[in-house]
Parts: C-alpha cells; structure tokens; sequence
C-alpha cells in the first residue's frame, strides 16, 4: 500500500531531502530544548538526586545502610514477593492471551476490561480489599487466626497486594501480539497432528518469547518497587514484613536520609538495569510486532 | 467443555480453551473480583444516608478536588509536553538520544516511594530546585502535580511515539505540494492522525495519576481540605476503624477508575479503527 | 574402619553435640507493636531484655519491633498483627483493642503499675537554635506568622497529647472556659501548613524540610532531634504548663495465650520497671517512674507544672469522644478553618 516499507524506522535515518516536510531548524532545535528541557526537570533531576542524597555522607554509610540486617531481610522479602507474583502472573497472562487471542468467543471485551482493571485501582484500595478479606475483621480472619494462618501482616498478604497490582503487565504485552499473529500458524499445527501443549511450546511459545520477556521484566519492576498496597497490608515489623520501598520509608522516619537514599538507590539502579532490558528487548518486539502484520 | 459450549462464536479446532479460559476466570476471580466486591459489600452494609455523608463531607470534597484536579493537570501537562517528546524522539536526530529515549520510562521501573522522596527532597524549601523558586512547591497542592507529572510521563510518549513513527511521509508531501505550510500541515494533517493515540496516552495519564500513592505521600501536605489525597484519606479512616467510611471513599475512586478504563478501552478502539487495524 | 567412615562418624557426633544444648534452649519471638517515636528506646531494651532473660532463663528471645502512629498501630493490631505486647501512645488506643476485638480484659490498665505507663513524657516545644521567633509559651502560637508544625490528631498518639495539652492551658488559664480554649485550639490550627500521619513524619517534616517555626513534640522526641541532628540546630523550649503523658503499655492476651507466650512478654514488660529498664528509659530522655533514675536524671528534664487528662478532661475516653472521633471537635476545627 505504500511506497515505504514500513519496517524501516523512520527515526534511525537521517533524513535526505524534506525540505517541505521539515520545520525550520530554529523550531526544530526549540523544540528539541523544550523537550529535553522537560524530561531534565521532570526525570534526570530527580534521579541524579538519588544518587548524590545517597553518598552525601559518604561510601561507607551508603554501604552500611544496604547490609544492615533489617536492609537485608527487606530485600530478601522484596526478592522473595517478585520470585512469586510474577511467575503466577505470567502463567495467568499466557493462559488469558490464549483463550482472548486464539478464539473468538462472547464476553470477550468484558473480560480484557476486567483484565485491566488492577491497573487502575489505587494501590490503597488494593491494600484495603485483602485486609477487608483476610484481617481479623474480615471475612476468613477468625478462621485463619484458629488456624494458626496469616495472610495479613505477613508475607502471604505482601505477595497477594504484589499480585493483584502486578496483574495485568504480562497479559496485557502478549494479547496485542498474539491477536495480531491470528490462529494460522497454530492451526496448521493442528492438521499436521500436533497436541495441545505441543502447539504452545513449539508454535505460539517462540513467536511472543520477546514480547513476553518485556511483560515479565516490567512486571519485575513493579513487583519490586510497590509501595501503597503492601504498606497497607504489611504491618510494618521490621527484619520481617518490610518490603524495600517501605524500609526505605522508615529509614526516612528515623532521619536517616543517607541511609533511605542508598537503599533507594539499589532500587534506582534496579530501575536503570530494567531499562536496559527493555530497550534490549524492545528491539525484537518489534521485530515480532512486524512480522505479524506483514506475514498475514 | 462447557466454556466451548456455551461461549464460543464459532467452532475452533485449536485445543485448550476450556483449561485457559477456566483458569483465567478463576485467577481473575480470586486475586481481583472476589477482593473487590468485598469493597462494595461493606459499603452496602451503610444507608444511602451515611453513603453519602461519607463520601460528601467536606473534607472528603476537598480531596477530590485536589486528587481529580491536580491528576487533571499533570495528564494535561504530560499531554502537550509528552507529545513534544515523543515528535522529538521520532523526527530529529541529536547525541544521546537512544539513552533520552530509554529513560522515558523511568517512571515505570522506578518505585513509586523512592520517586517520592527524591522529588520531595529536590523540591523543598532547601532543596536544589526547590531553593531557586520564590513560591512553595513541596507540602503543597504544586507538589502534588509536580509527582503526578512526573509518574504520568511516558504514558502519552509511548502512545504517541508508535503512531508518528507510522505516520507515512507521503501524506506530510502531499499537504505541502498542496500548498500547506508546516503548521497547517501539522494543524490539519498530523494532529488528527495521532489525537486518537494522544487522547489514550492522556486518559492513561490521568488513570494512573488518580489513584497514586507512594511518590505523593512524601511531597504533599497531607492538610486536610488543601493537600490531602484521596487515597490518603482512604488510609486515614481506616487508621480511625472506619471501614465503611474508607470503602465508601473507595468505591467512589474505583467507580470513576472504571469509568475512565472503559473511556481508555474505547478510544483505543477507536485508534485501531483509524489505524486500520482490526479489532 | 576407613579414614571417610571415620570421618562421617566425626561429622554425625559433632552434629548431635551441637543440637543437644539447642535442642534444651527456646527460642521466643516477640511482636512488640509501638507508636512511632520509641524506635531508638526499644532497640537499646530489647538489646538487654534478650541478655537478662538468657542470663536468667538460658532461652533465646528476640522481640520484633513495628513503629507507626499510635492510632495506626491500634488499627492493625485489631485487624490481625499478631502483637505479644503492645507500648502504645494513649490508653484510649489500647482500650479499642478491648472495645473493638476484645484482645485484652477492660481493666487491662491496672495490672501494672502507675496505669501500665513505666515511664511517663510531655510536651514540649523544638524551635530553630536561637529561637528566632521568641517562641516561650502557647500563646506564642497563636500568634500570626508562626508555623506550627505537629502531626495529625486523627493518627498519632502525639498529636493528640500536643492537642490537650494546648486546649488544657487555655483553660487554665485566668478567665480561661471551653469557649476561649475552643477558639484558642482553632487559632493554634490554623497556624499548622502540614499534618503527618506521625510524631516522626512530622518532626522530619520540621527538622529536614525546613517547614514550620516551633515543633510540638514529645519531650523526648525533641531531645532526640537536637542529639541526632545537631545542638547547634534546635533549641528545647518548656512551656508553662504541660500535660502528663502517660505512654502505657500491655500484653495482649489472646495474642499471648494463643502463643504461649505469656510468660516472657509479662516479664519483658515488668523489666521496663527495672533499674535497668528505667535507666534506659531516663537515657532516651523518657521520665522514669522509678525515683533512684528519675533522681539521676532530673538534671536533664526541666521541671514543668504538669496536669493529668483525668483532672482536665475527665479521661481518655470523654476526651477522645468529645475532639477526636469523626464529628468532635477537631474535626470542627479543622473544616472551618
């Protein structure tokens, strides 16, 4: 349909000859200032300060702050709650992306609106259900306390707040691509004699892995950086139920700022390693995403 | 089986449907829907008369007003400048843009508490940025716009930046050949192209922006009728074991959190219909 | 017998001789729920509680700490958070625990002495060193262009003693009524830019982000901040008149009967009234109870006309219903401001 393919970015080239389409130089370079100008404010401002509030009292402290036991546990929690939410939400976004992707039944846009939904409630009001469900006031709270089981004010109630705020990342990245792959190939499958799990693994498995990939690492981000719904449903004990951002929070509480800075700075590098991912994987996404529309 | 039977348009030969779909129903169930209604029930267990002096009382009026109308503001913010951003990152060329271009989405890994107390920290009375300025902006209803802008950010730039990366040159040539200069061009022919993208960005914008927690509660106030957030006073009522009066609060933000998500859904539909694109 | 058989012998009798001295020694946990400015205190206390009850007992106890706004902490307690002892701000919290979960007995305040508060504290004023506004009693706060920084009354314990404490010495004041205590209370709110959750949110807000002229703070708080942050920052100011604060503390029963926990967290508790206890309370600049430590520390309390909440308010209870619950009068206050 048209005369440039589409797979060729627009924005790697520089570009020949667009005298008509392009701004003069003063508006481009404006613009550019205005642009960068922002995210300067906005972005590179507030993340360099992570980075110099952590060192202001120098290496050691920083150091001190990240191996202190209560540092520790904090971030074993907040690697422990990750190693399971995500994994649960990835089985959950396959398992979604299939049935939404490869078939067409009714109810279908209800359902990717319900999918969606986590991701616009706030993290408050996710905290405030499981407590509503499992707090001593709520629905199984008598029934777990007789049972010797905690949900809330433990680690269970961290990783359930983590799931339900983490929920929809990795459906949400497959669903797109799968839907825009069609059944085709996996159809062809199946006349060729193959089973069910057989046709995930070898035929719609290996054309989303990128795109999955990019949902499970933003999932990760997520995952590690909560902070409303656990502080509401983590009981605050230290060495125990603090989760990363909130032991960073009462760092902060107890005029450490050093300290709070040089955890936060873990999570701020964290960030930067996610984004680096990204931009990684970003690239074959892309190159699935394409390949999807120009194979039909 | 009874998932096929009674759900599906048409016959598929593909397998797995009954497990995927029944599985994805109950997760869905469990960790989202069951949770939520337990928000609903509770309030139910109020009259419509202490419904509504819960979520009507002044106080709670005044967080509204600062929640919904500084979300507003930052999306609007993020809208204009984040499409600059995007036009920026797809049509012109300067050093250091693929890092620029990476760290958009900051907001996204970064925590939302360590986001929290480095603008609070930057924007204090004392802090770098906050020194040079002669008015307040932590503590105060500025600082909260000032979060929310920042953790709305990539949403418009990463709607925005696919459909002007597709945006076909020819089109652009063809205004000009017909005698268009660039701003008309950009006025009549681009602009209506990726408003359906930018509306989306900024509905997703404002979603995110109304139900913040963790970078606000740091730089806000948190006085009430000025600098309270809603979701703060969520907590509040708790903290005072009032739960009905924390769910009905709740209700009120989930029911325009549903608005807003079905507003988002069908402008993406609308998007992919002018994209060409099935949905 | 082989030189690896000999030596799996070795490693399985080295095992067994280590877990027989475990195997006879507990290891207790304890969940010690507390508002927000006991931090420092109780890791000094638990540090000793732990050797003394090895030394006495040859068990292991740790205790487990969680800090928040007394209010805050109440509400978890009630929702689940499975505390052993809870050291809260105000007795009208741990009464709700009674009220509203039935976790402890309605007279759980008399099982140890002076009401379960092994050490007591007030309210005090922290001012910028030099005290540049000239801040010396409540009045002083009222005045126009002081900023009063304290934390919500709503949440934290301490906001809520600084409240009485202000409404206390307008009454006492000559020609003082509830009318003139009302309006001077309004007065004092209307002067506060921001409200924490939290005693320490609050004073962080005061000490780090250079808001607000004059800090209410507990007494001890304000001894910390001028230990941690500097001397050559703030300055302690006593008012004229002050309320006493009675922090108490408690075990909860059916937390610790479940647990079987009883035993250590009544001990824990008691070895707050100790010599030991009560040094390390006078230390964190808490008034001790116990007359030998409050003698060797009196130099470093200044002598303050205090009252109870009993004699000014007739009690938690009245004064919690009457300003604090939704619709009191702080709530009156502060939407009409």
């Amino acid at each position: 349909m048209s005369a440039i393919p589409l797979n060729t970015p627009v924005a790697s080239a520089p570009p020949a000859h667009r005298r008509a389409t392009d701004e003069s130089p003063w508006v481009r370079w404006a613009l550019i200032g205005v642009a960068l100008g922002f995210l300067t404010l906005f972005l590179f401002i507030p993340l360099v300060t992570v980075f110099v509030e952590a060192l202001r009292k120098g290496w050691e402290v920083a150091a001190a702050a990240v191996v202190e036991p209560d540092a520790r546990a904090a971030i074993q929690l907040t690697l422990l709650t990750a190693a399971i939410a995500v994994p649960l939400n990835l089985v959950f976004g396959v398992a979604a992306a299939w049935a939404i992707a490869k078939f067409d039944f009714r109810g279908k846009n209800v359902l990717l609106t319900l999918i969606d939904l986590p991701f616009s409630v706030s993290p408050v009001i996710a905290g405030l259900i499981y407590v509503l469900v499992f707090g001593l006031q709520g629905w199984f709270g008598e029934w777990l306390r007789d049972h010797d089981l905690k949900v809330i004010f433990a680690v269970p109630g961290i990783v359930l707040a983590t799931v339900f705020v983490t929920f929809p990342f990795v459906a949400r990245e497959l669903i797109p691509l799968m839907q825009a792959q069609g059944q085709e190939q996996e159809e062809a499958a199946r006349v060729l004699g193959a089973s069910g799990w057989q046709i995930f693994w070898r035929v719609t498995l290996p054309n989303v892995k990128w795109a999955l990939l990019y949902g499970v690492i933003l999932c990760n981000a997520r995952a590690f950086g909560e902070f409303g719904a656990v502080s509401v449903v983590s009981g605050h004990i230290r060495g125990e139920t603090n989760t990363m951002p909130l032991h960073i929070e009462i760092l902060y509480n107890e005029y450490q700022f050093a300290a709070a800075f040089a955890v936060a700075s873990l999570l701020a590098m964290l960030a930067l390693v996610t984004l680096v991912l990204k931009f990684l994987v970003e690239q074959r996404v892309k190159g699935e995403k394409t390949l999807a529309q120009d194979g039909r | 089986m009874v998932f096929s039977r009674l759900l599906l348009k048409r016959h598929s030969v593909l397998p797995g449907f009954d497990l995927a779909l029944g599985f994805t129903l109950l997760y869905l169930s469990l960790v989202v829907l069951i949770p939520l209604s337990a928000a609903f029930l509770k309030t139910f267990t109020l009259t419509w008369g202490a419904f509504w002096e819960a979520v009507s009382s002044p106080r709670v009026v005044a967080s509204y007003r600062l929640t919904f109308g500084a979300s507003l503001a930052a999306a609007l913010v993020n809208a204009v400048f984040g499409f600059i951003v995007a036009w920026v990152l797809v049509r012109y060329h300067f050093t250091g843009k693929r890092v620029v271009d990476a760290l958009v989405d900051l907001p996204f890994a970064l925590p939302t508490a360590v986001a929290g107390i480095a603008l609070t920290a930057l924007y204090a009375q004392n802090g770098w940025i906050g020194q040079w300025l002669p008015f307040k902006v932590a503590f105060t209803p500025l600082g909260v716009f000032v979060a929310l802008t920042f953790i709305g950010l990539p949403f418009v730039v990463r709607t925005v930046q696919p459909v002007l990366e597709d945006l076909h040159q020819e089109l652009e040539e063809a205004a000009a050949t017909l005698g268009a200069n660039r701003w008309q061009t950009f006025s009549r022919v681009i602009l209506p192209i990726v408003a359906p993208a930018l509306l989306t960005g900024f509905a997703l914008a404002f979603a995110r922006a109304l139900g913040e927690y963790g970078s606000v509660i740091f730089i806000a106030g948190n006085m009430p009728m000025i600098s309270e957030i809603t979701p703060l006073l969520i907590v509040t009522k708790l903290e005072q074991y009032d739960y009905a009066g924390a769910t009905a609060i709740a209700v009120v933000m989930l029911v325009a959190a549903f608005a807003l998500l079905l507003i988002i859904n069908l402008l993406q539909a609308w998007a992919r219909r002018r994209q060409g694109q099935v949905s | 017998m082989s030189f690896f058989h000999r030596l799996r012998l070795l490693a399985a009798g080295l095992a067994l001789a280590a877990a027989v001295p475990t195997a006879l020694a507990k290891d207790v946990t304890l969940l010690n729920v507390s508002y927000d400015p006991t931090r420092e205190l109780y890791a000094d206390f638990n540090k000793a509680f732990a050797a003394h009850w090895k030394a006495k007992t040859g068990h292991n106890v740790t205790v487990r700490q969680s800090h928040g706004g007394s209010g805050r902490q109440a509400r978890s307690v009630i929702d689940g958070l499975d505390a052993d002892v809870v050291t809260l701000a105000l007795a009208y919290d741990i009464d709700e625990l009674h009220a509203k979960a039935k976790l402890l007995p309605a007279d759980w305040q008399k099982r140890l002495p002076k009401n379960s508060s092994p050490y007591t504290s007030t309210i005090v004023f922290l001012v910028r060193k030099g005290n540049p506004k000239g801040i010396k009693d409540w009045d002083d706060l009222v005045k126009p262009g002081i900023a009063v920084v304290t934390p919500n009354p709503k949440t934290s314990g301490g906001a809520r003693w600084n409240y009485l404490a202000a409404w206390g010495y307008a009454l006492k004041k000559p020609g003082g009524n509830e009318a003139k205590a009302r309006e001077f209370v309004t007065a004092l709110f209307r002067n506060v830019p921001v409200l924490d959750s939290g005693a320490r949110g609050a004073l962080t807000t005061f000490t780090e982000r250079g808001i607000g002229d004059v800090f209410l703070s507990w007494e001890n708080e304000a001894f910390l901040a001028v230990k941690e942050l500097g001397p050559d920052k703030f300055d302690i100011v006593v008012p004229s008149v002050s309320i006493l604060a009675e922090p108490p503390v408690t075990v909860v029963d059916k937390v610790v009967d479940r647990k079987g926990t009883r035993e250590v967290a009544t001990a824990y508790l008691e070895f707050l009234y100790s010599p030991q206890g009560q040094d390390i309370a006078g230390r964190h600049y808490y008034r001790p109870i116990d007359p030998a430590a409050a003698k060797k520390y009196a130099s470093q309390f200044t002598k303050v006309s205090l009252f109870t909440i009993d004699e000014v308010f007739g009690g938690w209870t009245q004064a919690q219903t009457a300003h604090f619950n939704d619709g009191g009068i702080f709530d009156q206050i502060f939407t009409r401001r």
